[in-house]
């Protein structure tokens, strides 16, 4: 009777192409993505345009201190916050159309579902956050050097660690954002939670007891976000390491993040 | 031949049992009509049917598997529970593309399924336009994209025009003769009556009924019979005489209860009466459920 001929079980990969069907299916998915270039250029553009001045300003200390490479990446605090959208609406915007129900019955083992869609999130934020960074850099020191102060060039040392582990920051934020969306399962809510994550906590940083200080060694913006620099911040003198204290972080989140989702009612 | 079997099902949340200690079969080959009032526990029951909401007793077999075991669900189950789980901004063909891609069938059980639901014409338009009824299409063509042996329809002509109800009614009634189990969900008994072969009654979350359609309606209609005649007085002495409970009805005519139509024929005959109506009065579904369920409805309206 049955004339759909098919392969005897479901792999991974299945799921995964299905997953990306979804994402590359939905006009919001690259709207998402052109606002993270239109606004991450735009804003490195736009705070390199006064560094020449800056630089005339500054004094001897501030001189020495004068990192070109971290200036042009600092667009980084907009971008985390739209390729975090991306990350939650993976998963929020199905609980929204209720598209959830479907997908689970398409799909009953949850564990391969919410796997499928961080694995898509990881890729396009990798992927994404790589190129911002790449572009972002090249852009700021074109700026830079139009102006005659002192720009980097991609073989300066520190300056590829800074682009790479820039890039894997903001793909970690993708990935805590699709796990926040999923413990949350609101856009609104996961996007507040992340808001307060990566300003309010920073914001308020100075205020919490010095115990809290190794959160805010690893923290987004605060103690990971020193990846981005390349003349060494005495503070965080291991930037890879703070990143990877954020990486741990973001798992233990999305470790909450698949219990959660396969233990729930739909 | 795939058998849903549900067995002792039972879904508590906190201290309310939506759904208490249920079980009944969906055989292949017929339409088993799950009825019950609003707030009956219908969907909860179909949610942990397919695998959305873990059951808190009990167990749903579905040609003997669980729903999380099944190796390939599209091609075993086919279920809509909600016409309105599309995204929006993607359109008729993307959404049945991921979900085909997703249980690794062909691309062309998509445009398969757009053809039979009549949705060819709109495939590349955005769902988020869509009107119910074409919503409604599109999650069938979802659960027809396997090929299911089983399939499951919470309440499917919801809002539907008459057109729409009769070609759900049809669709239903064809994939149960191809040899499919069919379960189709509604809070309108009428409906029922004309699609389903047996009935799966369900009121405040508890089993009232699981029976073939025609012994319920036997079981639980009380059968009368309408009677016409020049004489209506003078046949109801006799049919009274006879053992027969007789009401008047509209228009001089006579309601005959505790006697059949073949019966009074006969007395009729043998005492020589004309009569210009003999009609066995179907107890109406409709009825028959009230009845039923007169006590399990939890949220009743009262005259004033």
């Amino acid at each position: 009777m049955s004339t759909v001929a098919t392969a005897p079980t479901v792999t991974f990969a299945d799921t995964l192409r299905a997953e990306w069907v979804k994402f590359r299916s939905l006009r919001s998915t690259w709207s998402t993505l052109a606002c993270l270039f239109l606004v991450g250029l735009g804003i490195t553009a736009l705070a390199m345009s006064s560094a020449g001045t800056d630089y005339a300003n500054a004094t001897a200390a501030e001189r020495a201190a004068w990192d070109p490479t971290n200036l042009s990446l600092t667009t980084y605090i907009v971008a985390q916050l739209i390729i975090g959208v991306l990350g939650i609406l993976i998963v929020t915007s199905e609980y929204a159309t209720g598209l959830m129900q479907t997908s689970l019955m398409a799909t009953p083992r949850r564990h391969r579902l919410l796997a499928a869609k961080v694995v898509v999130a990881a890729a396009v934020a990798v992927a994404a956050g790589q190129v911002l960074m790449l572009t972002s850099f090249l852009l700021g020191q074109a700026v830079l050097s139009a102006q005659d102060v002192p720009s980097a060039t991609l073989r300066d040392p520190g300056v590829l660690s800074a682009i790479g582990g820039g890039g894997l920051y903001l793909t970690a934020i993708a990935l805590l954002a699709a796990g926040l969306g999923t413990i949350i399962r609101a856009t609104a809510g996961a996007l507040a939670t992340l808001v307060s994550i990566v300003f309010l906590v920073p914001a308020l940083a100075g205020l919490f007891p010095s115990w809290l200080q190794g959160l805010v060694d690893v923290w987004p913006t605060q103690g990971a976000a020193a990846v981005f620099a390349t003349v060494p911040d005495p503070d965080y003198p291991h930037p890879w390491l703070n990143l990877g204290g954020m990486c741990l972080g973001v798992a233990a989140v999305l470790v909450a993040a698949f219990v959660v989702f396969s233990r729930r009612d739909v | 031949m795939t058998t849903i079997e549900i067995r002792g099902l039972t879904k508590r949340y906190g201290p309310d049992t939506v759904v208490d200690d249920v079980s009944f079969s969906v055989e292949p080959g017929q339409v088993t009509g799950f009825l019950g009032p609003n707030g009956a526990g219908k969907s909860t029951t179909m949610k942990m049917i397919t695998g959305l909401a873990t059951p808190t007793q009990g167990t749903v077999r579905i040609g003997g598997r669980h729903y999380r075991d099944l190796p390939v669900p599209l091609t075993t189950v086919g279920a809509l529970l909600d016409a309105g789980a599309v995204h929006g901004g993607r359109t008729a063909r993307d959404h049945l593309l991921a979900l085909a891609v997703s249980n690794g069938l062909p691309r062309r059980r998509v445009g398969e399924v757009l053809a039979r639901t009549g949705l060819e014409g709109v495939a590349g338009k955005r769902a988020g336009g869509f009107s119910l009824g074409m919503r409604q299409r599109l999650g069938i063509a979802a659960t027809l994209l396997g090929d299911p042996q089983a399939l499951i329809f919470d309440e499917p002509v919801n809002g539907l025009d008459p057109e729409g109800i009769r070609w759900i009614r049809d669709l239903m009634r064809s994939l149960a003769r191809e040899g499919r189990s069919v379960l189709v969900s509604s809070h309108l008994m009428s409906e029922m009556a004309q699609s389903a072969d047996h009935l799966v009654v369900i009121g405040r979350g508890r089993l009232i009924a699981d029976t073939g359609m025609s012994e319920f309606l036997r079981a639980n209609g009380e059968g009368t019979v309408l009677v016409r005649t020049r004489e209506p007085g003078a046949f109801a002495v006799r049919l009274t005489a006879a053992g027969a409970a007789v009401r008047e009805g509209l228009e001089s005519s006579l309601v005959i209860s505790g006697m059949s139509s073949d019966d009074i024929g006969a007395l009729a005959a043998f005492h020589g009466v004309a009569l210009s109506e003999l009609t066995p009065q179907r107890a109406s579904l409709e009825d028959a459920f009230m009845q039923l369920t007169r006590d399990s409805v939890e949220y009743e309206g009262r005259a004033a």
